[in-house]
Formats: structure tokens, C-alpha cells, sequence
């Protein structure tokens, strides 16, 4: 089950139906202590690159964007309750939203795990 | 035989002593300073730093300086031309009492007034306590939640509640409904606010346009402003109804006999605190309010403190969700303002305090009281009322006799509102006295006609407020509101909180970008005159000639120092002196057909309002390139403008550059953009580097902001009162903020503040430091500001590397020392540092802007040199602790700058265990054991303070759990 990346530094991991996508530990580490997330509403449709989301530390709120075009069909109430998951678990417990894709396919034209290594070197 | 020798009258009269006040080094300090850096003159410095392309042609045509005495006398003068009688106006303007010994120890207290925005918060618990009492005063009142620590007056806090909501509810209609009877002044700020986003302000009878007019919101007053007390609950159901929200514009001394809003289904309340003890100063300073609901809280525009924990576990003021603000958010901000009106507000939260809820509410009933007996005598007089229901506010019916009443009112010594040319309104307030009451139907009477008598309402009379909407329920509970009534108890609580807090009073505030430099006395004095405190801003012009003689000269000084045509007072911001200068482009470009022109530039290195105000006025925000040396990148910049050459509407740029350095090519970088069909917009902030050397008007800049507050000696107050002077070109002049309510012509650009002045009564500050000066004394302070920073650089370059100097080494007013290589040797960062020079008694430059990692260092003019020494020594001994940090001494995660700042209690503990002495903690060098600032709390935790948001008065248990 690799793992594809966005420029924006959110991974995205593909599911039967859905991606799940959150912000990787580079973004964590940028960021500092999360305090709060702002997540999308369930249902809600976006095109790629659509704001779906802040997250904010103390020092900086970054935009979350939609890595591709699809619906919203799941939140992480656990990361609104608990924002400091993002930090503690970025890629496993802190995920922030799960989408169904307008077109499967797109997850194809995201950085894979080499390409974001590069990307943060 | 004794040989004479004669000193010319002239020398002995000394007309240019105050410069020697306001400017701290001596002839002799400045001598060793240039031989320090290795300048030959002060010419000769400037001369190397101010490129010749851009030097001022001539000198500043300002008035000789007078001494002190001589600057008052004249301004005394000046201020009497104001008359004043006693305004009932109303419309959002009351007059109040003062309490003497809120006077005297916060608004005349440099203390209070020299304090600057509590962003270092351990350094700044005292004044940041009578802001949480504030919002808590606040929100007990409205019944809201929530509320931040002060906007800037009714009308902008209205439109930012306009914005506030279309961000935030779900309905997408682009309609903002305002009812008729909100204040005139602000329904004209809403409108300007509006039309660049391309809101839909639709002005009407509320009432009968709910339910089905579509709207995303809609603003109502309560009480309304020509007086009427209306239910707003049906219209809060039918409005959320269509998923639109209500904001309610409401009188907070009314609240506390009727339901407040909270209690009815407002999502927002906003309004003056202006009546709760701030004199009206012609419309201002005074601190405005906003409060919402729960779910609206993460959008709040303006600061807001809340209570957090400190590295001790003891609780802990700090500014909370400072996310949203411009300074990181940016053009994404959820609003561009800065300053506030801080000082202000602690006003009104003392003022509160001192009186409790008892006290407001007897004021509250009095007002209300008298109200209903002059209503009563008015309608024995045989007049009819425009409504039945009241607070403080009666429209009277007065057909053709409107204005014959008026001036009648005017003879014997009252103005009241002319409402229309049928209707008078008088207004109520605090200083209301029986004599006044009668007074009044004296004016109103027929010749011959009795008049009605006071002492039939001896026993009491019932207001005129409706029984359905009186207040049951309890506010002010909290025992900071029922604990300091008698004046020693509060004079202590006052100096108690003061103590907390490290002011210019105590040393020097090297911040970067703000200017902290003298507030004299003698610019004090003038504000709190009666004749420029009392009047109010919608009195006949022709009561008002002081302050229309002050604003006239101020101008023309202001327009001297910055090579400008044209200036208008209005903002009483500089976020707004910036948003009314980026309207005036916008309505130039509309002017001439060109409203496609929307893109503006800005460079990365912009402070965070720039980009904040652009967005408000609907620009397209494009940021462009700074090089490494951190100049604005010409090639990047060049490329843009040809790249949007049709659509450009203007550039943003700061001069000298947020990073200290004057770039030599800005003419270049103004044609090039004048090329292209865009303004350029020149930034004030760096105006202590400028003035009397070079001039923006003159190199190429078309409109410019200044920020008073800094270059031009009102005091930052803890965070405002702040006046932000928009400044233009002359073919720009027409595009100035108008104000209709107030008659001055609109031309494209409308109100932009509540008061045709803005802050009009702290406008004397600036008049006097002008006139005490003259051109020569302001030239002078801005080459002694730059040979200050210059002195600073050389001096700590072998401990800590300036980051940008011009090609010759040299900076402007300020320099940045770059503190990021030692994250890596040490750990230590530039926020420890910072935290580290509190407990050598400083307040700490600006830290990590424009630049993360750095600290931004300005000294102004006014510092001594053995001021400025001592900030060098300190830092020096900082470096050395960090040196021992880096050979391992002490270990990264247990020092000194880790455990910054060190309190008494800590140093005090029984459980000291750290790796170096309690007296290394506190007093790291031996003059601290004469005069040593203790900070009162810890290193505040930022996280569980965002993470845990409670920005109410802390309650005692906390307070006692904390001791125990």
C-alpha cells in the first residue's frame, strides 16, 4: 500500500472506494504544535486544488487542499477532538478526510514516495 | 580687569530646547558613536546610506520650534476656539464622568500609555488582566460567549461583522440587510466596506423586509438611533430561518436593564464602549466591541487575550488564535487591523470595574429615568414622540419649528440631533443633571407656557423601556467587578497591574517596525483639555473651529514631511490608513474606466496588512520576488508588471524595506510601474528613517500611509490608540475618504471611520511634537534614529551577524541581527533569546519578522547612549551564555535562555535543580541587584493556550489552586 504525495505535502493513500488524505510529517514538523483543524463538510464536492481545510499551529494556518477532484465522505472527528494527532500519528491515526473520486485514475498523476523525498531534501 | 563674553538673547531663549529632550544622545554620544562605526559626520552617514537619486531636494516648510511652554500656550489658543455647549446629539456619542483616578493613573500615566501590543506575554500580564476583564464586561453584557479585546469604533466593528458572517454562515446570498435606524455614520462605513466585495447592502425597515427578503445577515440597533426599544427575536428566528445571521449593533449601558442580544438569538454584537468612561474627543479614541457566538470564534477579526498555563503550571495571559491574524494569515487574514484601541479599552474595563454592576446600573436607570421624565414633560408641553418605547433617546415630532428649536437649543446652551427637517432628538446620558432636564423644556416651551417640574418625579418614575424586554438575568458576577469600589482599593489594583508590566517608562523597547520613541508630557497634556475632550464629532462645524484649525496645520506639516498634496486624518488606523489608500487607487482606476485594473503587487517581505488590505478593497494579491540580499527583486517584479501590465492596479512597497535597508532603484522601480498604468502604494512604517532626508511624494510614490502612533509620537497604548493618515499625489487628492453624515463631500471614496476626524482627539500629540521640533529638530531625529541602529550593528556584529546592509555596510533605523546559525550550534532560538532579555530587563526586538529566526532591533532617536549600551551588554552577555551552551557547559534542554524568564517564585523555590546558580537565573549581570524588572509569570505554553481557548476572567479557584 504505497503511499502518493502532493507539492502541498499531504499524502494520499488509495482504499477500495476512497482515498484517505492528510499532511505528511514534514508539514507536522513545519507547522509546530497543531491546535486546530478545520475540516470539510461531509458530502461537499471539490475540484483539485479547492481549499478543503486549515490546519493551525501557534505560528502559522496552512491551507489543506483537495489533492483531486471528488466528494467528501468521511471526516476524522478523532484529529477535530484531538488536533495534536496530527503530530503524534501524521500518517496513521491523524488522517484528516476520506474523498471518492470524480476519476480513480487521477491518484496515477500524484509525486509517489521517491518524488517527495526529492521534493523535501 | 574680567573680559565679558556675550551670549546672543536667542541662544539663552533656547526656542529648540525640546529637541534635546526628545532626541537622547548628546552631541558628544553621537560623536563617539560615528567614530565607533567609522562615519566622519552625520552628514557624511546619511550621505552613504539615503542614495543621492532619492535624497529630499529641499528642506521641511514647517513653523521655528517652540519651547514647551510657548507650543501649549499656542495649542491652548487654538483648542479655544472650539465651543462647547452641551451635546444631546447622541448617534453613538455620549458624554460620561471620568472617573479622577482612572484619569490620572491610566490615561495620563505613561505607564498605561507607553505600553506596546502584549505579544511578549510574560512581560505584559498586567495590562493583559484588564483586557480579559474587558471581553469578560463584554460578553456578561451581551450574553455572548465571546469577545475580543477592542475593535476600532461602531461603524468599522459593524462592517467587520458584515464580513464576518459572509464568512462564515451557510446561506449564499451576497445581501446584507441594515436596518434604518442604525447609526447614519454606520450604514456609510458599511457601504464603503461593501461595494468592493461585492455585497449587496440593502437599507430598509428590517422588520417588514424579513422574512422574505434573501440575505446572508442583517444589522440591527438596539436600543435604535433615533431611539425606539424593538424586540429582535421573531426577525433572529426568521433570519436563521434562511441560514442568514443577526448582528446587533447595541448600547452596552442599556444592557443592563434590557434582554441582552444573547439572550434572543444574536449570532454577532458589536458596538462603542466610548460612554463607559472615554471622554467623546470630537469621535475618538475610544474602544469599540465585538462578540459572537461559539461557532463564529475562529474567524474573529482583532486580537484577542486569552488564559493559558506558564511553564510553572500557574495561569497565564497571552494573545490567542494569533493564526488569523494579517501578520501570518495575509491576504487569507480575517481582517487587515492591527492596533486597536487598547488604552481605551482599559478604560472602559476600569471603569466598569470601579462602578460594579450596581453602580452601571444605577447610571443605567438614572439615564433611563430622566429620559422618561423629560418624554413625559415634553408631551405635557404637548409634542408627540416618534415612539413610545426609550432608553435614552426621544425624537420629537417638530414640524416647521425644527429649526428655529435648534438654534434656540443652541442659545441656551444644548445641540441636539436634527433627525430630519421634521424631527429633533435629544439624547441622555450620565452627566445629565436635573437643571439640564429643565433646561430643555425651557427650550421647547411656548413663550409663557408652564414648565413641567422635576420634583413630580421625586419618588421615582417608571422608564419608558418595555416591561417584555427588561433584564432578569445576572452579569458582572465575577469578583474583579465587585472588589475595588472604594477609590484606594482601586488606585492599588491599578498599580498593582501596571507593575506587571514593562513599559517604556522602564527601558527602552527596541522593536523593530514600531518606533518606540518619546511620548513627551507636554504632547500629552493637550488631550485630555475639556476643549478638545468634550466636543462631539456631529456638533455644528462652527463649534468646532480648534479642531478644524488643528487638522488643517497638522496636515500641512504632514504633507511637508512626506513631499504629499493631499492627507486625510480619518483612519484611525494605520491598517486603515492603508485599506483608504488602496480604495483611493481603486477609485482612480474606476474613475477612468479601468475597473478591470485589480492586480496588486506585493513583495514577499511585505508586513502581513499589506496583503490584508488588498484583498478588502478587492484587489487580486500577486507577490513577487525579494532577492537573497532581500531588496525587491527588479526582474521578478518586471516580469509581473508586463505579465498583468493591463490589469495592474498598483504596487505595495515599503521604504526603506522591511529589512532595514534604503534600496537604490525605487524611482526605477516606481516608473516602471507608472509605465504600466499602476499606483504605487509606499508603506509608512519606516517613515523614522525618512523624515527631513527623503520624502515618497518626491521619489515617486502616489500614495502613502502614516502610521502616528510611531513616527509621530502618540503612544501605542498597549495596542491603540493608533491614527492612520492616508497621503496621496495631488491627481489622487479627489479620492480621499469623504463623510457624508459629517458633510464632508464624497468623491468616489466614502467613510472610512465613525468620525470624520477618526481619533481626533489624540491629533494634539503629533500637532505639538511637530511644533516643538520644527523641520531641523525632525531631520535630526531621523539621522540620530539611523546612526542609533548603524551603532548597534557595528557594535554587535562579532556576536551576532547583521542580516541585510547596504553595499557600503550600512542599515537604515533598524537592523536585523540574524540569530538562526545558532539553532543549529546551541538549540537555542531566537524566541529564547528573547524571552532571556526579560530577565536582563528588556522587552525584546521584533521577533521573527520580517525574517524567522531573527531578531529586528530599532532604538529611535530617543534612547540614551547609556540605554543603548546597556541593550548591547546584555546582548553580549546573552551570546556568551549561548557560547556556553555550545562547548557543552550547560546542556541544551537546561540553561538559562531555555528557562527564560526566570520569576522571583522560581529563583525562590525550595526545588531549584538546574544546571545553573538562582543568581545567574535573575541577575546575570551585577547592575541588575540595584534596579531589576521581574517578570510575573513563566514562559507562557502557546499550545494549551490555543489548544484550550477560555478568554473570560479566570476564576478564583483557579487562582487559589494555583498557590495552594
Amino acid at each position: 500500500m504505497s503511499l502518493k504525495y502532493t507539492a502541498e505535502h499531504e499524502w494520499v493513500q488509495s482504499g477500495a472506494d476512497h482515498v484517505t488524505v492528510g499532511i505528511t510529517h514534514h508539514a507536522q514538523d513545519a507547522l509546530g504544535d497543531v491546535v486546530f483543524v478545520e475540516l470539510p463538510e461531509v458530502g461537499k464536492h471539490f475540484k483539485a486544488g479547492d481549499v478543503a481545510g486549515v490546519v493551525e499551529s501557534v505560528k502559522a494556518a496552512a491551507d489543506v487542499y483537495m489533492p483531486l477532484g471528488g466528494t467528501i465522505t468521511e471526516v476524522n472527528e478523532a484529529l477535530r477532538d484531538d488536533p495534536a494527532l496530527a503530530n503524534s500519528d501524521p500518517l496513521g491515526a491523524g488522517w484528516f478526510f476520506k474523498v471518492r473520486l470524480d476519476n480513480a485514475a487521477d491518484v496515477d498523476g500524484l509525486m509517489d514516495e521517491a518524488a517527495y523525498q526529492a521534493l523535501t531534501a | 580687569m574680567l573680559m565679558s563674553s556675550l551670549t546672543p538673547l536667542g541662544d539663552l531663549e533656547n526656542a529648540c530646547e525640546f529637541e534635546s529632550r526628545h532626541i537622547g544622545l548628546t552631541e558628544a554620544d553621537q560623536a563617539h558613536m560615528l567614530s565607533v562605526i567609522g562615519e566622519a559626520s552625520r552628514r557624511s552617514l546619511i550621505e552613504g546610506i539615503v542614495p543621492a537619486s532619492i535624497a529630499r531636494r529641499q528642506g521641511m516648510q514647517l513653523p521655528d520650534p517652540l519651547t514647551e511652554a510657548q507650543a501649549l500656550q499656542e495649542l491652548r489658543t487654538i483648542a479655544d476656539r472650539n465651543v462647547l455647549l452641551k451635546s444631546c446629539i447622541g448617534q453613538g456619542y455620549y458624554g460620561t464622568h471620568t472617573p479622577g483616578v482612572i484619569l490620572r493613573n491610566i490615561l495620563e500615566n505613561p505607564a498605561w500609555y507607553t505600553a506596546y501590543t502584549p505579544y511578549q506575554a510574560e512581560i505584559s500580564q498586567g495590562r493583559m488582566e484588564a483586557l480579559v476583564n474587558f471581553q469578560t464586561m463584554v460578553c456578561d453584557l451581551t450574553g455572548m460567549p465571546i469577545a475580543n479585546a477592542s475593535m476600532l469604533d461602531e461603524a468599522t466593528a459593524a462592517a467587520e461583522a458584515m464580513t464576518l458572517a459572509r464568512r462564515t454562515v451557510k446561506s449564499d446570498s451576497q445581501v446584507f440587510l441594515v436596518d434604518q435606524d442604525c447609526h447614519p455614520q454606520t450604514i456609510e462605513v458599511v457601504q464603503t466596506r461593501a461595494r468592493p466585495l461585492g455585497i449587496e447592502v440593502v437599507v430598509g425597515d428590517v422588520v417588514a423586509l424579513l422574512p422574505h427578503q434573501a440575505c446572508f445577515a442583517a444589522l440591527v440597533q438596539y436600543p435604535g438611533s433615533t431611539g425606539a426599544v424593538h424586540d429582535w427575536a421573531t426577525q433572529a428566528e426568521q433570519l436563521h430561518g434562511q441560514q442568514a445571521a443577526l448582528c446587533v449593533a447595541a448600547d452596552l449601558l442599556a444592557l443592563t436593564l434590557l434582554t441582552p442580544p444573547g439572550e434572543w438569538g444574536a449570532d454577532i454584537v458589536i458596538g462603542s464602549t466610548q460612554r463607559l468612561g472615554m471622554p467623546m474627543g470630537c469621535g475618538g479614541p475610544h474602544a469599540a466591541y465585538l462578540a459572537c457566538r461559539d461557532a463564529y470564534k475562529r474567524s474573529m477579526p482583532g486580537r484577542l487575550v486569552g488564559v493559558s498555563i506558564d511553564a510553572h503550571g500557574q495561569p497565564a495571559y497571552r494573545l490567542a488564535l494569533q493564526t488569523r491574524e494579517q501578520h501570518i494569515r495575509r491576504e487569507k487574514a480575517t481582517s487587515n487591523i492591527c492596533t486597536a484601541q487598547v488604552l481605551p479599552a482599559v478604560v472602559a474595563s476600569m471603569y466598569v470595574v470601579y462602578h460594579g454592576p450596581r453602580g452601571l446600573q444605577r447610571i443605567a436607570q438614572r439615564v433611563a429615568s430622566f429620559t422618561a421624565l423629560l418624554a413625559r414633560g415634553l408631551r405635557e408641553l404637548g409634542y408627540t414622540l416618534l415612539h413610545d418605547t426609550a432608553f435614552d433617546t426621544v425624537s420629537v415630532k417638530t414640524s416647521d419649528r425644527t429649526d428655529a428649536l435648534l438654534a434656540r437649543a443652541r442659545d441656551s446652551g444644548y445641540n441636539l440631533r436634527r433627525v430630519n427637517a421634521v424631527t429633533l432628538g435629544v439624547s441622555l446620558d450620565e452627566t445629565t443633571t436635573r437643571a439640564d432636564l429643565e433646561a430643555l423644556w425651557g427650550v421647547f416651551a411656548a413663550t409663557g407656557q408652564p414648565l413641567p417640574q422635576v420634583a413630580s418625579a421625586e419618588a421615582g418614575i417608571d422608564t419608558l423601556l418595555p416591561s417584555t424586554l427588561r433584564r432578569h438575568s445576572a452579569y458582572l458576577t465575577h469578583p474583579v467587578f465587585n472588589s475595588y469600589h472604594s477609590e484606594t482599593g482601586m488606585l492599588r489594583y491599578i498599580r498593582a497591574l501596571s507593575d506587571k508590566d514593562l513599559a517604556l517608562d522602564r527601558s527602552m523597547i527596541p522593536l523593530g517596525s514600531c518606533t518606540m520613541k518619546l511620548n513627551a508630557t507636554s504632547e500629552m497634556i493637550p488631550i485630555t483639555w475639556p476643549a478638545f475632550a468634550q466636543p462631539h464629532p456631529f456638533a455644528p462645524a462652527d463649534q468646532l473651529e480648534g479642531y478644524r484649525l488643528l487638522d488643517e496645520q497638522l496636515r500641512q506639516w504632514l504633507c511637508q514631511a512626506t513631499g504629499y498634496a493631499g492627507i486625510s486624518l480619518q483612519p484611525n488606523a494605520g491598517s486603515q490608513g492603508e485599506y483608504a489608500g488602496l480604495l483611493a487607487i481603486m477609485a482612480y482606476h474606476a474613475a477612468r474606466g479601468n475597473s478591470h485594473r485589480k492586480v496588486c503587487l506585493i513583495p514577499s517581505s511585505a508586513h502581513g496588512t499589506n496583503p490584508a488590505s488588498a484583498q478588502m478593497v478587492g484587489m487580486e494579491v500577486v507577490v513577487t520576488a525579494c532577492d537573497d540580499q532581500g531588496n525587491v527583486d527588479l526582474v521578478d517584479l518586471q516580469a509581473k508588471c508586463e505579465q498583468h501590465s493591463d490589469r495592474l492596479a498598483a504596487v505595495m512597497i515599503t521604504y526603506p524595506s522591511t529589512h532595514g535597508v534604503f534600496e537604490t532603484q525605487v524611482k526605477d522601480l516606481c516608473a516602471l510601474v507608472h509605465r504600466h498604468g499602476g499606483r504605487v502604494y509606499v508603506d509608512g512604517a519606516n517613515m523614522n528613517a525618512l523624515v527631513g532626508v527623503a520624502a515618497p511624494g518626491e521619489f515617486g510614490g502616489d500614495v502613502s500611509h502614516l502610521n502616528l502612533h510611531k513616527t509621530f509620537c502618540i503612544p501605542h497604548g498597549g495596542g491603540g490608540p493608533g491614527v492612520g493618515p492616508v497621503c496621496v499625489v495631488d491627481d489622487l487628492v479627489p479620492y480621499l475618504p469623504g463623510h457624508a453624515t459629517a458633510g464632508v463631500p464624497v468623491n468616489g471614496v466614502g467613510a472610512v471611520s465613525a468620525a470624520p476626524l477618526g481619533n481626533a482627539a489624540v491629533l494634539p500629540i503629533s500637532w505639538m511634537y511637530c511644533r516643538m521640533m520644527g523641520a531641523d529638530g525632525l531631520r535630526h531625529a531621523t539621522e540620530a534614529a539611523i546612526l542609533a541602529a548603524n551603532y548597534i550593528s557595528v557594535r554587535l556584529r562579532d556576536h551576532y551577524p547583521t542580516l541585510y546592509t547596504s553595499d557600503n555596510g550600512r542599515v537604515a533605523h533598524e537592523c536585523i541581527l540574524d540569530l538562526r546559525p545558532l539553532k543549529d550550534s546551541s538549540g537555542i532560538s531566537a524566541e529564547d533569546v528573547a524571552k532571556r532579555l526579560m530577565d536582563y530587563g528588556f522587552h525584546a526586538p521584533t521577533l521573527s519578522f520580517p525574517v524567522a529566526g531573527t531578531l529586528m532591533v530599532e532604538p529611535t532617536e530617543s534612547e540614551t547612549l547609556q540605554e543603548i549600551d546597556r541593550f548591547i551588554d546584555a546582548m553580549i552577555a546573552i551570546r556568551d551564555e549561548i557560547r556556553r551552551v555550545e562547548d557543552g557547559t550547560w546542556p541544551r534542554e537546561d540553561n538559562p535562555l531555555k528557562h527564560a524568564p526566570h520569576t522571583a517564585a522560581a529563583v525562590l523555590s525550595d526545588g531549584w535543580s538546574h544546571a545553573y546558580s538562582r543568581e545567574l537565573g535573575a541577575f546575570p549581570l551585577a547592575s541588575l541587584k540595584r534596579q531589576k524588572y521581574w517578570p510575573t509569570v513563566g514562559r507562557v505554553d502557546n499550545v494549551h493556550g490555543d489548544r484550550n481557548l477560555f478568554c473570560s476572567c479566570v476564576p478564583l479557584s483557579a487562582w487559589e489552586a494555583a498557590s495552594a
